[in-house]
């Protein structure tokens, strides 16, 4: 290290910790200039063993322990989780419970993705657009709490079915937050994708090819960014979306052509907030009526669960991609084996060639462009001529700003 | 790719036509969600160790696939391996999972790595490796992935044996009392929530309490 440091290429880590992060990301860059010739990282900063607790657990315990798997996508994991254990038992949800649980998720879509498009705003020093973005956010998450009784932890899938329904006097809040939303979308298009600056910032920056896509199994927004066509909504039914007619958004539909860069992964995400509010809509329309939950009575659900033998797996199209449940039960109160992969799991790898050649300026929006929580720039590390300087968050997103004004000037 | 779209039973066909005795068990899942019930197919194919990378291959030729994850189960004397593929994808309605099934004895936790056929499971790899204590052979980076670098080395903690983690490593945050060695809080402990008492209860809200009842 101590001869090595000293020449070019410098060794820039950033990370490890942040406490809002389910998992904290190391990186390790190393620099020659300003370019990031290449990039390792370390993740599992704070591995909670979830699975491990969930192996000691039954079914109804743990529906709120994937609960709080991860701050954003609070609907998402406990969805796959139930959907695996109710196809080992042979549970049959309602239909109505399945409407519900695709409306739930595609409300988590438009917070989450709103949240991600006020992250990349101000990752480009574009701090009216992060305070924009976040403000309309509030009425999706008045909604979610209106519907779920919580803002974050929704609490609301329960294996067999939801644990709360909605009511005709629900919809005429609904049908509110999704015209603000319909009305907004055409703006925030606009203010993200006609902005000469975020254009700049933004188009070739952070490719990812299809190729290296589906080598590294991508999955979500950033896969359909790169032209690779998957959405589990589309390709494979479940809960409501067997019923609809969803359609991977992907960028050379809309431009006419793929970059696979994080503009394209800002086109993805933005109108992808337009067609959850047409899902919502087409579901709020079509919702059957009956019961919500196939067995009400909790010790009833904890038997069937006890006796229950086998394997499945609970796929979901979460905000950032498919979230992938595996669980194995053997006749004993807990699951023998429980699996879980979020999203950004299959993500992660797809930094590597995204930031190999890219500005150090440019590692923000990277970073965020795949939508990981985007805390793990917390704190860098510079070593420099053997001594170290501890670059924050701050000073790299002042790096990011500085880049910004520059291009504009 | 070339020649359609084949059915769940088909793509089964694929692999028994193909690999004969070396798949024990065949499964197709069925599930149907929804008004309208279409189904999705989860396809389960239980095979010959040997014959885990020529299967990646032989589904190659089908689609390139996705792989979601690998994971593992110990079933006692042996550990089941699981790679969960999907093909198919950006068919409408119309995507397969493939999961191939593999069991190592225990005395010979190796396993070829597949990540020459998808890069990407590297990640899976390393998980399987530190959590399982499955060897992956020609593993191309076999650092550890979540577990922290201090993690005692032996230990797997998915493992239902001697190797799992030891009752001494589990912190039971619950049964954790308030410290001994600070000075008396300012206001005396009560427990966070007393229903009886509703507002009555003279603790600001958000007091930090021990266990009821301690000592």
């Amino acid at each position: 290290m101590s001869d090595e440091s000293k020449k070019a290429p410098y060794i820039v880590p950033i990370g490890p910790n942040h406490p809002a992060l389910k998992e904290p990301v190391m990186f390790t860059f190393e620099m020659e200039g300003e370019m990031v010739r290449d990039v390792d990282f370390a993740p599992g900063q704070t591995h909670r063993g979830i699975e491990w607790m969930g192996m000691r657990r039954n079914p109804v315990q743990i529906v709120h322990l994937t609960d709080r798997i991860c701050g954003i996508c609070g609907v998402s994991h406990t969805l796959a989780f139930a959907r695996a254990v109710e196809q080992v038992t042979g549970i049959e949800v309602p239909e109505r419970a399945d409407y519900i649980r695709a409306i739930i998720a595609e409300f988590e879509r438009i917070q989450s993705h709103l949240l991600w498009a006020g992250v990349a705003a101000h990752e480009l020093g574009f701090d009216s657009l992060l305070h924009l973005t976040w403000r309309v956010r509030e009425q999706s998450m008045d909604v979610i709490e209106n519907l779920t009784g919580n803002r974050v932890n929704y609490g609301i899938v329960q294996v067999g079915g939801v644990r709360r329904d909605i009511v005709p006097e629900q919809h005429r809040i609904i049908e509110e937050c999704l015209s603000t939303y319909e009305g907004l979308l055409g703006k925030l298009l606009n203010l993200f994708l006609d902005d000469k600056t975020i254009t700049m910032r933004c188009r070739d920056c952070g490719v990812l090819s299809r190729k290296e896509a589906l080598d590294l199994c991508t999955v979500g927004p950033t896969a359909r960014a790169s032209g690779v066509n998957v959405d589990l909504r589309q390709d494979y039914p479940y809960a409501a979306y067997g019923d609809l007619e969803v359609k991977a958004i992907l960028p050379d539909q809309h431009l006419g052509e793929t970059h696979g860069d994080v503009y394209d992964r800002i086109v993805v995400r933005l109108l992808e907030v337009g067609q959850s509010c047409q899902i919502i809509r087409q579901c709020l329309s079509e919702m059957p009526a009956g019961p919500f939950t196939a067995e009400e009575k909790l010790a009833k659900l904890l038997a069937i669960c006890k006796k229950a033998t086998g394997e499945a797996i609970g796929r979901v199209e979460a905000p950032r991609g498919e979230c992938f449940h595996y669980v194995r039960m053997d006749g004993k109160e807990a699951p023998s084996t429980w699996k879980v992969k979020a999203s950004s799991y299959s993500n992660l790898m797809s930094w590597i060639p995204m930031l190999r050649g890219e500005q150090i300026a440019d590692i923000p929006i990277i970073v965020a462009s795949i939508d990981p929580c985007l805390s793990c720039t917390d704190r860098v590390a510079v070593v420099r001529d053997g001594s170290s300087r501890i670059l924050t968050k701050e000073n790299l997103h002042r790096l990011s700003v500085e880049k910004t004004r520059r291009l504009q000037s | 790719m070339t020649e359609g779209i084949l059915t769940p039973g088909q793509v089964v066909e694929h692999f028994t036509g193909r690999f004969g005795t070396g798949i024990h068990h065949t499964r197709i899942d069925e599930r149907r969600e929804g008004k309208k019930k279409i189904p999705n197919y989860n396809i389960w194919i239980d095979l010959e160790k040997d014959l885990l990378k020529p299967a990646i291959g032989a589904l190659m030729e089908l689609h390139f696939p996705h792989l979601a994850v690998i994971s593992g189960s110990d079933m006692g004397e042996s550990l089941r391996l699981l790679y969960h593929f999907s093909i198919y994808y950006g068919r409408v309605k119309g995507e397969y999972t493939v999961t191939f099934a593999v069991m190592l004895p225990k005395a010979d936790l190796s396993i070829p790595t597949i990540s020459d056929l998808i890069p990407g499971a590297v990640f899976s790899e390393r998980e399987k490796q530190e959590f399982l204590g499955v060897k992956v052979i020609g593993i191309p980076d076999d650092r550890r992935l979540f577990l922290p670098e201090d993690f005692p080395d032996g230990i797997y903690p998915w493992r239902k044996d001697g190797t799992g983690i030891p009752d001494s490593m589990v912190k039971d945050l619950w049964a954790s009392k308030r410290p001994v060695d600070r000075p008396a809080p300012p206001l005396p402990e009560v427990p966070a929530c007393r229903p009886d008492e509703g507002e009555k209860s003279g603790a600001p809200a958000g007091t930090e309490t021990g266990k009821e009842g301690s000592s």
